[in-house]
């Protein structure tokens, strides 16, 4: 049983969720360098938080065309759960796994604040122990993370229920007050808020308990007891 | 770039010829009032460096405290105010680069930076408002794209500012103790230069900085590239971690000049170098823009032959570049070669030891011209007045600034900013508190005092929290010294707070004067600034919910101080009165009480009552949880004052307590036991702040309306002027 969390020269928040996974849940965890390949045999990867390449072009395109992201595409459509938090949604955009766009935030300057999620599909391998509507208290960190897609593909986002968390209210001006969408399958999630900064009451002012559920749900789904 | 006639002479006596070229422009560079610190060297050493928990070695540009289990904490200060003057953006954020390498020289991990930042008046003018704007930015593209989060700091707008600014940036550092860079080299050793290449950029910037700013030198500004710092850290730490590392130095003002002759000092050892072996961003540089270029990102490693390979690996892994510039020597002659070709041949000792200058100090005539007193009408609305204060850019809620900084990468943050310190978790278990203050207004009033008070505060906060400060690291930022009025204000400022320190038992761990702050109109208020790092054994007093009906006990005597206070400057317009002095011995029985008191977990809340006096002290606790008080001024321990002054004095060593209503006997009879000060002097409730004097309102003002203009007037102005 492994999870494997991608590290691009740039990942920041590699090392905090390495120290979730370990400390808090136990998780057998190994780092893998972009340039290196991702175990078959492995359970799920994550996408740590950052500014991969200090995003330059754009936040996650350069990191997008990492020798690693044949790897994670593979393991995608094999249905492996991946995460991909902050940079790391910005990254699974950039690489197709997921559609839609990372634009700056209406304010056009960098948020770091806490904010509430409300959990849109509790089917997924990262909320199956969440409910429905629940409200997750959980902080952002970004400055390109007003999530944007077309008409047609929000449609299309609502239709096969992707949409997986929204703002309780408009924080950042994002389409539809989306936080986090799947693909179609469900198993690649791309979020920008930062559950691993949220998983313990030392630092989470508010509640910890239900982000804790979204690690939860991923050991329910790689089928470990917690 | 030049030397004085007189360090000219004295250069020449001690090498018995005249320099080169690039000699001088080396000298110049190390000579420079920057990186020499030749006006306050011989006064600094009256400040305590040294106690029980301060770990020194030769050669470490940071302070370095032991925090038990084996783990050590680095601490550092450095300020970017002349290129912040001139490119906010670039200034702010080279800055913080700047002090994180000299954490990371240590072979700690740095965890945290916090800033001090001071404009002009930003309601009047819109350049301090571009200044102010873009330095935030600046440190915010920096830190965040680091992953190192910008934890705390202070942010002052005062006239003395105007068409310039200061940009002070403190760096935390984390590591195993046993992982220190222990800084040893030998003959044969190579010295490698690791990270960003060389370029024009940041040319003379140290020079730059030792003079009053009269030009808009944008070439003596050096260019961030936070991308390349992160890869530095990481490759370095791992690095560190296969000890591949002898000593270390960053690169810093004076640039390669600085670093070659600082570190072969430190060492006692000679370093010969190579310019054509550095690596550089744009052809055809000499040897002296090489030697005096601030380009950034860029460390020096000193490292045995053999370990050359596997550092190599790493930096290639993250892709940066790494060239080996030259060779350590036993001679301890500092040599500088283009290929073949000889350019400096200098002792090191005398390169990196400035002849020292003990200056003139003459009280300054503006001292007596102070009006220590003027009777004022008391207001007659003074809700309005505590709204407007509370809305003023000096003390409205800082979260503009802090929301642009990711505060919680990293996970360690436990109090994040907007309160009175930070604090940070460690890996041993124990939490880090920290707290940075300056108070021009009240240095300019009374140096000495000032800058007591400033040290004060910082532990207030930190005590606030529940920690025992540990060690602080001061910044000395002030006018040119070589007029003897500004070198007095430095002199009473610093001996203030050798004064405080001795008596408190907390070492200076480390610091940085900065002089020549000066615009063409003048020079800026004496503006030193302290860090006070503070450590929690156990579990930290937690923040708790205040409630209705919680009591509000004041510790501590307000006294008629209101010289420097924002009643007197921003709502009276008058520069004067009384500057808050601190009684040692009460601030150390207060200080030891409150502690006391938050340890045995007695008491919901400690606030540090400072700037904005009580009023706004209390209004803080209403706006942030959203509940009203009700206080009686004839209950507040002071001396006879009118109610303005009870509500806006800005003495030292109070506390607010909050506590539950059973626990108030048991708080009472201990702090009696101390023979403290203090009285109750009222409650929470309701949803208005309401002061009364004798049952008669004296301030009726909605904690609902109060918060909102406290929330966001700061934002309005920055964004609309």
């Amino acid at each position: 049983m492994k999870v494997g969390i991608v590290v691009f020269p740039g990942s920041n928040c590699d090392r905090d969720m390495y120290h979730v996974l370990t400390e808090i849940f136990n998780l057998d965890t190994k780092f893998f360098w972009h340039e290196k390949n991702l175990p078959k045999e492995i359970d799920a990867v994550i996408l740590p938080g950052g500014f991969s390449y200090g995003d330059r072009l754009r936040a996650g395109i350069i990191a997008a065309h990492s020798p690693i992201i044949k790897d994670v595409k593979k393991l995608a459509s094999s249905g492996i759960p991946i995460l991909g938090v902050c940079n790391g949604f910005q990254i699974l955009v950039e690489s197709g796994l997921l559609p839609g766009a990372l634009l700056k935030n209406n304010s056009l300057s960098f948020m770091c604040q806490w904010t509430n999620l409300i959990v849109e599909n509790n089917k997924t391998p990262f909320t199956n122990k969440l409910k429905l509507h629940q409200k997750i208290p959980i902080p952002i960190a970004n400055g390109e993370g007003r999530y944007y897609a077309d008409d047609l593909t929000l449609k299309k986002l609502e239709k096969n229920n992707q949409i997986v968390f929204r703002y309780s209210e408009m924080v950042n001006g994002s389409s539809l007050r989306i936080a986090g969408i799947c693909n179609v399958n469900g198993n690649v999630l791309g979020m920008m808020p930062h559950p691993e900064r949220a998983i313990e009451s030392e630092i989470n002012p508010i509640d910890n308990k239900p982000s804790a559920l979204i690690f939860e749900s991923l050991l329910n789904s790689i089928g470990i007891q917690n | 770039m030049s030397l004085e006639p007189q360090e000219l002479i004295h250069l020449e006596s001690k090498i018995g010829r005249k320099p080169t070229k690039t000699e001088l422009q080396i000298v110049a560079a190390e000579w420079s009032e920057h990186c020499s610190y030749k006006s306050s060297r011989i006064h600094l050493k009256m400040l305590p460096m040294t106690g029980p928990r301060v770990i020194f070695e030769k050669g470490f540009d940071s302070g370095i405290l032991d925090v038990g289990d084996d783990y050590v904490v680095t601490i550092h200060i450095e300020s970017h105010n002349h290129p912040s003057a001139v490119e906010p953006y670039g200034g702010a954020a080279t800055g913080v680069g700047g002090v994180i390498r000299d954490i990371l020289s240590t072979g700690t991990r740095p965890i945290a930076v916090l800033d001090g930042l001071r404009f002009g008046n930003i309601e009047k003018d819109s350049h301090a408002r571009w200044l102010f704007k873009n330095a935030v930015m600046g440190i915010a593209d920096y830190g965040n794209c680091l992953g190192i989060p910008t934890i705390g700091g202070e942010v002052e707008f005062d006239d003395c500012y105007t068409n310039y600014a200061l940009v002070d940036v403190v760096a935390i550092g984390f590591g195993k103790k046993d992982r220190l860079i222990k800084n040893r080299a030998k003959k044969g050793d190579i010295v490698i230069l690791l990270g960003g290449s060389t370029g024009r950029d940041g040319i003379g910037g140290s020079q730059f900085a030792s003079n009053s700013l009269e030009s808009d030198d944008r070439s003596a500004v050096q260019i961030p590239d936070p991308f390349i710092e992160k890869l530095i850290i990481e490759a370095i730490l791992e690095a560190r971690n296969q000890k591949l590392i002898k000593a270390m130095k960053d690169l810093g003002g004076g640039g390669l000049s600085c670093a070659i002759s600082e570190i072969a000092d430190s060492l006692s050892v000679g370093i010969e170098l190579d310019v054509n072996k550095v690596h550089s961003r744009e052809p055809n540089m000499n040897t002296d823009e090489i030697m005096t270029s601030e380009s950034q990102e860029r460390m020096l490693i000193i490292t045995d032959k053999t370990k050359l390979e596997k550092l190599q690996e790493i930096c290639n892994k993250f892709q940066i570049k790494c060239s080996v510039i030259g060779k350590v020597t036993s001679k301890k002659i500092m040599k500088v070669k283009k290929g073949k070709k000889s350019f400096a041949n200098l002792p090191v000792s005398v390169v990196a030891h400035a002849p020292l200058l003990d200056r003139p100090a003459i009280k300054p005539k503006y001292l007596e011209l102070i009006q220590k007193e003027k009777k004022f009408k008391t207001p007659k609305n003074l809700s309005n007045i505590l709204l407007k204060i509370l809305s003023s850019p000096n003390m409205a809620n800082k979260n503009w600034v802090y929301g642009q900084y990711d505060h919680e990468v990293g996970i360690r943050t436990v109090v994040k900013p907007g309160h009175d310190a930070s604090v940070l978790r460690l890996d041993n278990g124990k939490f880090l508190a920290v707290k940075l203050d300056g108070n021009p207004k009240q240095c300019y009033l009374n140096p000495r005092e000032g800058a007591i008070g400033c040290f004060e505060e910082a532990c207030r906060n930190v005590v606030c929290s529940g920690a025992n400060p540990i060690g602080m690291v001061d910044h000395l930022q002030f006018g040119n010294p070589e007029n003897p009025e500004i070198f007095w204000t430095f002199l009473e400022s610093l001996k203030g707070l050798t004064d405080f320190a001795k008596y408190f038992k907390i070492p200076c761990v480390g610091g940085k004067v900065s002089f020549y702050n000066e615009t063409p109109k003048g020079p800026i208020k004496p503006s030193p600034l302290i860090c006070v790092l503070g450590l929690m054994d156990k579990k930290h007093h937690q923040l708790q919910t205040i409630s209705n009906d919680d009591l509000i006990v004041l510790i501590g005597t307000t006294k008629n101080e209101l010289g420097g206070s924002e009643y007197f400057e921003y709502t009276h317009n008058f520069v004067g009165g009384h500057c808050p002095v601190v009684d040692f011995k009460t601030s150390k029985a207060n200080m030891n009480a409150v502690l006391e008191l938050i340890k045995k977990g007695w008491i919901k809340v400690a606030h540090d009552c400072s700037k904005g006096g009580l009023a706004c002290a209390v209004s803080e606790l209403c706006m942030q949880t959203r509940i009203g008080c009700n206080i009686s001024l004839e209950k507040i321990p002071s001396d006879k004052l009118f109610e303005d002054r009870l509500l806006f004095s800005e003495s030292h060593s109070r506390y607010l307590l909050v506590l539950e209503r059973k626990n108030l006997k048991q708080i009472q009879s201990f702090l009696e036991r101390k023979t403290v000060l203090f009285n109750v002097i009222g409650k929470f409730v309701g949803d208005h702040i309401l002061f009364q004097k004798d049952s008669k309102t004296v301030i009726k003002l909605s904690v609902d309306k109060a918060q909102k203009s406290w929330m966001n007037s700061l934002e309005e102005l920055v964004l609309h002027g």
